[in-house]
């Protein structure tokens, strides 16, 4: 049977299991006077009968899943005459592929040695094998479980304990799961940084000025040497995510205190969920807007005025991208002053203080963590937005802090580093996992400068 | 936070006279009459001078008719069970039901013969003549002496440091806690105890020199040793300041106030001397309150 037939089966007799461990323990309790003479309630025996079944089942199972095709591979290559055995990772990959595809029946087997074809029925037996194998041996241990269970279920066995102490395992391996991804993230991003940096030599990546990645595929290509300076890509990265927080972040807090200070409740009621909006709507139609509206009024504009700008700006991309993570400030704000204690602000009130001056002495230094959480939340997604950098600033890698000019930033390389057909191991390639690197170490960075600011204005009021 | 929703509306008529019984099991003479107080309501000379006072929740009512004096210099304290009124009686006297959107305040509030309620009143004025100490001490999370400078710096008392720093001491001297934290000016304020924090309040209120002190439970929060602190500052403070403190125990009432007003389901049901109120109260339904048996 497939795994993904087994996964349901797995939970049917789990199901079962809990309802019969259920009965069962009611049945038990009944002579003694019912079910609080049992050392747990009859939910505990239920749940524990379920976990008992389920869950070494599923580990085999999963264990199973993970060497079954290796092992089989191993197998099939190693019935495989001495004549035919690969001599090189590459042969190897082909025979098998040849052998899977003969077993599959993609392949006429008449275009194959005959060592071959009989490989490809051997593969075929041993997959069939494996799975009879693998559902008996699961179903097996998932009905031995919970029988095993169901015998225990007596009244002087406490199993809200071991169901308590196993839910604390399940809870932590959920925790574990997000705390693996992230650091096997940061790792695979780390060791293909290494290797660009074995390509091209850190300094000159760190402090070049110039950006253009294209590497020459033949020796005597002209014009494609390849420059990897960061320099261009980081400041173009900081003007447009500064002009963005320049919007977001005055007019997000503003509003933010209009809403929790100042407006109705009925206005409130109408205006957050509207504010929040604006973080719903795709950046792919912020882009445009951005591109066909904003930036071509900004160009008309500073031509008006005799200043000369660029079709494509990061004025434009910035300015957009600011209304976007307008939300992010005004939201967070929003609830963080709401949660300042009522007391607090009573207590400035009855001082004849106003309600700015309350705002501004003493609920705001007492919101501000959460403003400064709101504030960072919305960083990040500037330094991170792409797609209104695409449409909006253009590519060109120009070292420039004129906001008028047209930029780029690191995200918008990464993507045109690995759109398109691309070789995995040229410095081009690898160049936007050193790009990735330098994001990550950037937004880091913020969020530890942010959480020492925090540290050091925060008046808590607990 | 709309201040102009509490608005004031002068009712000239003494309200009609019908008399209720508000409990049913209650002895024949412990009736309510609505808009009339037993004992003594009025003063000779009233800082405040309240008439049909009404307040109310959106339709409901939860002060109904009180008038009342309060003398100068006097310390009045309001009792009463939980849900009668007094608070918000209490919160009336320095507008701090304008935060309320639904609160409306009805009837005549003169502080001094202005009336509290005139739309064109300046809240912030009325706020720093009437201070108000708060049931759970409430200091804001900056420094001691930020929190005392507070009031002095919003209202422009000190022109020079110097000034603001004899403020600040004095006041600290007055709420009786200059002693334990002249050395720690600059630490927080949340770091001291509760009997600390609630002084820290009334230093923080007599900063801005207020004539009144509105008190909302001010010991309820608070252990034995550091209530009797408060009680005996309220001895003192109250040579120079007018104080109406709201309680629901009966022993600090007897022991801080000149006189006592009993409320009853958002009634004014007696005001008297204090000593007259503990000891032969003139109706019923104090004297089943004082004695224990309901509240």
């Amino acid at each position: 049977m497939q795994t993904a037939n087994l996964l349901p089966l797995i939970l049917v007799i789990a199901v079962i299991a809990y309802g019969l461990a259920y009965m069962r323990s009611r049945t038990v309790a009944g002579p003694m006077g019912g079910i609080r003479n049992l050392k747990a309630l009859p939910f505990y025996y239920a749940a524990r009968a379920a976990l008992w079944c389920a869950i070494p089942a599923l580990i085999v199972l999963s264990v199973w899943a993970a060497f079954e095709g290796k092992v089989i591979q191993n197998l099939v290559v190693g019935s495989l005459p001495t004549e035919l055995l690969p001599q090189s990772a590459g042969e190897a990959s082909l025979i098998m592929s040849q052998i899977n595809n003969v077993a599959a029946g993609k392949l006429n087997p008449d275009f194959v040695p005959a060592d071959v074809v009989s490989a490809a029925d051997k593969l075929g037996a041993l997959k069939a094998q494996s799975s009879q194998f693998k559902t008996v041996l699961v179903v097996l241990i998932a009905v031995l479980g919970a029988a095993f269970a169901w015998s225990r279920v007596q009244p002087q066995i406490n199993a809200r304990e071991n169901v308590e102490r196993t839910l604390r395992w399940i809870f932590f391996a959920c925790a574990a799961v997000a705390v693996l991804t992230t650091v096997g993230i940061v790792f695979s991003v780390i060791f293909e940084t290494v290797r660009f940096f074995g390509k091209v030599p850190i300094t000159e990546f760190l402090f070049g000025t110039s950006w253009s990645p294209q590497t020459a595929l033949r020796a005597d290509q002209v014009g494609s040497d390849g420059a990897f300076g960061i320099i261009p890509l980081f400041t173009g990265t900081l003007l447009i995510s500064a002009i963005a927080l320049l919007v977001a972040v005055p007019t997000g807090l503003l509003s933010a205190v209009y809403l929790s200070e100042y407006a109705s409740k009925s206005a409130r009621s109408v205006i957050k969920p509207l504010l929040e909006m604006l973080a719903g709507v795709p950046t792919v139609v912020y882009g445009f807007f951005a591109a066909l509206t904003v930036a071509p009024f900004i160009r008309d504009l500073a031509e008006a005025v005799g200043l000369e700008a660029s079709s494509q700006s990061a004025l434009a991309a910035g300015l957009v991208m600011g209304i976007m993570i307008i939300p992010f400030v005004s939201s967070l704000s929003d609830d963080v002053i709401n949660a300042v204690p009522r007391t607090l602000r009573d207590g400035s009130l009855a001082l004849g203080a106003t309600q700015s001056e309350t705002m501004k002495n003493v609920i705001f230094p007492a919101a501000l963590p959460g403003i400064m959480g709101g504030i960072l939340l919305a960083a990040s997604r500037a330094i991170g937005e792409t797609m209104i950098v695409v449409m909006a600033a253009g590519l060109a890698a120009n070292l420039t802090a004129n906001p008028l000019d047209s930029v780029t930033t690191v995200t918008v390389q990464i993507v045109t580093l690995l759109t398109g057909d691309q070789e995995f191991d040229s410095a081009k390639t690898l160049a936007a996992f050193a790009l990735g690197m330098m994001l990550f170490i950037m937004t880091l960075a913020l969020n530890m400068i942010a959480l020492k600011v925090v540290r050091k204005y925060r008046e808590q009021y607990d | 936070m709309n201040s102009m929703n509490a608005t004031a509306i002068r009712t000239e008529n003494m309200s009609e006279k019908v008399a209720k019984p508000v409990i049913n099991e209650q002895p024949e003479n412990a009736v309510i009459t609505e808009g009339t107080t037993v004992g003594q309501p009025f003063s000779d000379d009233p800082k405040f001078k309240l008439r049909n006072v009404e307040v109310f929740y959106g339709e409901s009512p939860a002060i109904k008719n009180i008038s009342l004096d309060i003398g100068r210099n006097e310390v009045i304290a309001f009792i009463g069970p939980s849900g009668c009124g007094k608070s918000t009686f209490l919160r009336c006297l320095n507008r701090m039901n304008d935060s309320i959107d639904i609160c409306q305040v009805k009837g005549s509030l003169m502080l001094d013969d202005q009336d509290l309620y005139d739309p064109k009143r300046d809240v912030v004025e009325l706020r720093a003549r009437v201070g108000m100490v708060f049931q759970k001490p409430n200091p804001f999370p900056k420094s001691i002496y930020d929190n005392v400078a507070y009031g002095p710096r919003i209202h422009g008392l000190a022109n020079r440091k110097s000034d603001l720093d004899d403020i600040v001491e004095n006041s600290l001297r007055k709420a009786g806690l200059w002693d334990e934290v002249k050395d720690r000016l600059d630490a927080s304020a949340t770091g001291m105890s509760g009997g600390q924090q609630q002084r820290l309040c009334i230093a923080r209120a007599i900063a801005v020199s207020p004539e009144v002190i509105l008190m909302d439970e001010p010991c309820s929060a608070l252990d034995p040793i550091a209530t009797a602190k408060v009680e005996e500052l309220i001895a003192e403070m109250s040579e120079s300041y007018t104080i109406v403190i709201v309680t629901h125990s009966m022993q600090q009432a007897a022991r801080v106030s000149d006189r006592t007003a009993y409320f009853h389901l958002g009634h004014l049901v007696e005001v008297n001397d204090t000593d007259k109120v503990f000891t032969a109260p003139d109706h019923q339904l104090t004297e089943s309150y004082i004695t224990g048996r309901f509240g």
